[in-house]
């Protein structure tokens, strides 16, 4: 597709002049500095018309070196994937999605249409517009934008997608705002546009001539439309994009300056809590000592809502201990009476059939089956919600902003365009942050009590009534010939994982509410668009059955791959050892792309693949590609006691296409890797008559200090010619499943099946 | 209600409160000082981890009444302006904070942990049991070896 000419995006800037508001009385990024009214230059321009279609060519037919190999089609999730099924989604409103305004002090602000959870968009986001506006990043700044509805599809954080969603529209913008700027200084300096470098912010003539792009804004907003042509810069000029980068905001996180919802200073915001049910969406009946509980030091009011009863309270010290003081009789949840073992067996009798037939001894059987896993942020569930008779405002974090608005409007009776929600940067997500709970129920609790309200949930209540993973059981049968696969399917049941945000909008969002279709054509899209093998190992099936339990879960980082790879990556190993090969020349031989050999030679040279240990360690490794990405992991493990087994070291490579900040990338995968050190060892929650018994980290066992690894090498690839970078978020975590599987069974002659491994009930549970 | 004097950061406050109320709600909800953080309540992830008297404790288990006349330190009172300390300096260094909750808090506990021992072994760096849900551990570990190696 041939770039858009650049008159229109002009045009498109023409014609919507000027929207982006007023700056919100309470900045809910640090980095929002509060503006004065000085945007001259407001460019509503973008439309990446950069996307290429996903490459279907006979290199992912191509067999390694075996000829033997039977190579497999390419799966849907090789074709298009979920994150260009967003980017369609997004395509009518990609030409409003980036604001970037340049400012007299020379500074830049972008309102990022995309959430910030610990992920690194605001920093590397703020390097592609300092790239392409070859000013210095410091010069950049990205509040986190309020919800925007007319960006309909586009507002979504997830499928790690971001950045892979705002390469294209991100550099459009920028390119533009620097071809007005060089076209403004070559009037006012009186020097042909060729003759002109942009560099640090100031535009360079010759003989030393110079203008501050502060000081051309005014005169590049108003240069006549359609006489520019701007174009972005190619990958091999890149300066600062591609070179390791700290995160923007590493210095106000490390003196405790930076505000989260709770930090935040909004006038007369009062602690408020829930008191939830003994069950999983249970509801009220009765609340039989209010009186009692609204004479305790601090309480200020007791409401019920339909999640259960709110104390509001001077302090969140008080509030808890009067909600805890509540004596409330409660109707049944929907899961009540629900426990692992019935709900175990209910995913056994949902796995599908195999297609291919068991071929006796050249058949591989298994069965793998997963617990739940919360998604556990440090910050619990928050919002500050005030909700006042002619409007509202709101302040959470929300990965879908737009269904937040539309849902709290209806809630509280407004008109959505009456509703302001900010979106505030969050202390983690992993997906948690898709679903906006919090953010109505303080919506319910300021318009019940009339107040201001800062709502908080309880660790515990995070845990047993916020989001999880969904729990899952996995049959794979591999049939072989002497030497290679000559078929893989794999059959997942799954408990429904909760996709009812949609794609971020009330419109979606319905669909995916549906009784017939609804959430599971959803969550069937999103794992045919998501997984895939990545090895040519014949005829290929993988299918996804869910059973509809009405329970709290949802996308929790890599969704359904980190289980489904994770598994499929023992397996391979069990394959190459039937089959008497080595894993890593096994997979070197069966992988359908260079590319992925790449990152899998490279951990095994890095990693010493092969070295001697001894008895009770072992290394393993294992291959993930997803989101245009693809990373290998290498791990030691020392099980010498099996029970109490830890990763001792790490070695993984990852291929992000186009790496933007490999500073951050890395952290993405040192997080994926602690990730799956928690979910297979320890980390799961048990749910005993309809609720987990975890309740907070000293029971559901996420990794800590003493459980990771003392040595880790992390390898970011270097641009490959595929020009675009891929999606990095949830990238780490299936491959390092594997890896670590694959380890634990070497070093201990187990064969790992359920996960996690060691999981269980070590504690006394909280009272309900 | 009684009052409950004691310093934050050098200042010398006082709130009123209850006897049992945690630290943290005193700190947060009274007296604005946002950086110790909520995680738990219970004393096991740590995130809201400042120093007493300069030691290591946890404000979400520490009832105000125990503050009393005592020196809180937050992470807000760690730097000298705006020089930051050595352990700030090497979380920068290392880039260690992804989503930063927990980081006032691992921060402060690895302060403590350099006060005990100038040059801390990997055990000693295990035992420091503050929850990373980001799973930044590693960096973690670097940046007190480094600060250590600095100190």
């Amino acid at each position: 597709m041939a770039p858009r000419p650049l008159e229109d995006y002009l045009d498109m800037a023409r014609h919507s002049a000027e929207p982006t508001g007023s700056a919100p009385a309470v900045a809910p990024g640090l980095r929002d500095r509060v503006l004065g009214r000085r945007k001259f230059l407001t460019y509503l321009v973008a439309g990446s018309t950069l996307t290429v279609a996903a490459k279907v060519g006979f290199d992912t037919l191509a067999p390694g070196t075996a000829s033997a190999l039977v190579p497999s089609p390419p799966q849907p999730a090789d074709v298009t994937d979920l994150g260009d099924i967003l980017i369609m989604a997004g395509k009518p409103t990609e030409g409003l999605l980036i604001q970037l305004e340049i400012q007299e002090d020379g500074n830049v602000r972008v309102e990022l249409p995309r959430m910030e959870v610990g992920q690194g968009l605001t920093t590397s986001v703020a390097m592609l517009v300092a790239e392409e506006l070859d000013v210095p990043l410091s010069a950049v700044y990205m509040p986190l934008a309020p919800a925007r509805p007319e960006l309909l599809f586009n507002q979504l954080t997830g499928g790690s997608n971001s950045i892979r969603s705002l390469f294209g529209p991100v550099r459009a913008a920028a390119a533009v705002a620097r071809g007005r700027l060089l076209a403004a200084a070559s009037e006012q300096l009186r020097v042909p546009v060729g003759d002109l470098q942009l560099a640090d912010g100031v535009v360079v003539g010759p003989s030393d001539v110079r203008a501050a792009i502060g000081t051309l804004t005014g005169a590049a907003a108003a240069l006549p439309l359609g006489e520019l042509t701007a174009a972005p810069k190619k990958p091999s000029d890149y300066k600062l994009v591609g070179s390791p980068v700290s995160r923007v905001d590493a210095r106000a996180m490390v003196t405790g300056e930076f505000k989260y919802t709770l930090d935040l200073d909004i006038p007369d915001a009062t602690p408020a809590m829930v008191r939830r049910p003994p069950t999983i969406n249970g509801t009220v009946d009765s609340v039989n000592n209010e009186k009692d509980v609204r004479s305790m030091p601090g309480v200020i009011d007791v409401v019920v809502i339909p999640s259960g009863v709110a104390v509001v309270a001077e302090t969140f010290g008080q509030a808890l201990d009067a909600k805890d003081a509540l004596d409330v009789t409660w109707k049944k949840g929907t899961v009540d009476g629900l426990s692992d073992a019935e709900i175990k067996e209910q995913l056994r009798g949902a796995a599908l059939p195999f297609a291919v037939p068991a071929a006796g001894e050249l058949t591989i059987d298994a069965e793998f089956d997963f617990a739940f896993a919360s998604h556990a942020p440090m910050e619990t569930n928050s919002a500050v919600a005030d909700v006042r008779p002619d409007g509202a405002e709101i302040w959470s974090g929300l990965k879908s902003p737009i269904v937040a608005q539309q849902a709290i409007a209806k809630e509280i009776g407004l008109p959505e365009n009456l509703v302001k929600v900010n979106v505030v940067q969050s202390g983690g997500s992993f997906g948690r942050r898709l679903f906006f709970d919090g953010a109505l129920e303080a919506a319910q609790i300021s318009k019940a009590t009339g107040r201001v309200i800062k709502l908080m949930w309880t660790r515990v209540d995070d845990m047993r009534h916020g989001r999880a993973r969904a729990g899952s059981f996995h049959r794979v049968r591999v049939t072989h010939a002497a030497d290679h696969v000559l078929s893989f399917e794999h059959r997942v049941a799954s408990v429904e994982t909760d996709t009812k945000h949609g794609l971020g909008e009330i419109l979606t969002a319905t669909a995916a509410s549906l009784p017939v279709g609804g959430n599971m054509s959803f969550a069937q899209t999103m794992f045919l668009t998501t997984v895939k093998c990545p090895y040519n190992f014949g005829a290929v099936t993988q299918v996804l059955n869910e059973i509809p339990l009405d329970m709290h879960t949802g996308s929790w980082r890599s969704v359904y791959s980190a289980n489904t790879r994770g598994a499929e990556e023992i397996i391979v190993d069990e394959i190459a050892a039937k089959l008497g090969r080595d894993p890593v020349e096994f997979r070197l031989e069966a992988l359908k792309e260079d590319r992925y050999r790449a990152v899998l030679e490279k951990v095994a040279d890095e990693g010493g693949w092969g070295a001697k240990m001894d008895k009770g360690f072992a290394q393993g490794v294992a291959f993930h590609a997803e989101y245009k990405s693809c990373t290998a992991c290498l791990v030691e493990i020392d099980a010498r006691d099996p029970q109490d087994p830890r990763v001792t070291k790490a070695v993984i490579a990852g291929d992000f296409g186009l790496p933007i900040n490999p500073r951050g990338l890395e952290s993405q995968l040192l997080g994926g890797l602690t990730d799956a050190i928690s979910t297979t060892l320890r980390a799961g929650l048990h749910i005993e008559d309809g609720l987990p018994l975890e309740g907070s980290y000293s029971q559901f066992h996420y990794a800590r200090q003493a459980d990771s690894p003392t040595d880790v090498k992390i390898f970011i690839m270097p641009a490959n010619d595929k020009g675009d970078p891929g999606g990095a978020g949830e990238l780490g975590v299936p491959a390092a499943v594997g890896a670590i599987g694959n380890a634990y069974a070497r070093a201990t002659g187990i064969a790992p099946r359920s996960f996690p491994i060691n999981f269980p009930v070590d504690f006394d549970p909280f009272p309900r | 209600m009684p009052n409950y004097t004691f310093t934050v950061n050098g200042r010398e406050v006082t709130v009123d409160a209850p006897a049992d109320l945690p630290t943290l709600w005193a700190l947060r909800d009274k007296l604005g000082v946002t950086g110790p953080k909520y995680g738990c309540g219970i004393d096991v992830c740590k995130a809201c981890t400042s120093h007493l008297d300069g030691e290591a404790f946890n404000p979400c288990a520490t009832p105000v009444s125990e503050v009393e006349g005592r020196e809180v330190t937050t992470i807000e009172g760690l730097a000298d302006g705006d020089e930051l300390h050595p352990v700030q300096e090497a979380w920068l260094e290392q880039d260690v904070a992804q989503c930063g909750y927990c980081q006032p808090g691992q921060i402060m506990a690895a302060v403590a942990l350099l006060k005990r021992t100038s040059n801390p072994t990997d055990e000693e760096i295990d035992a420091i049991e503050n929850v990373c849900r980001c799973g930044s551990y590693f960096r973690i570990r670097e940046a007190i070896k480094s600060a250590a190696e600095k100190m």
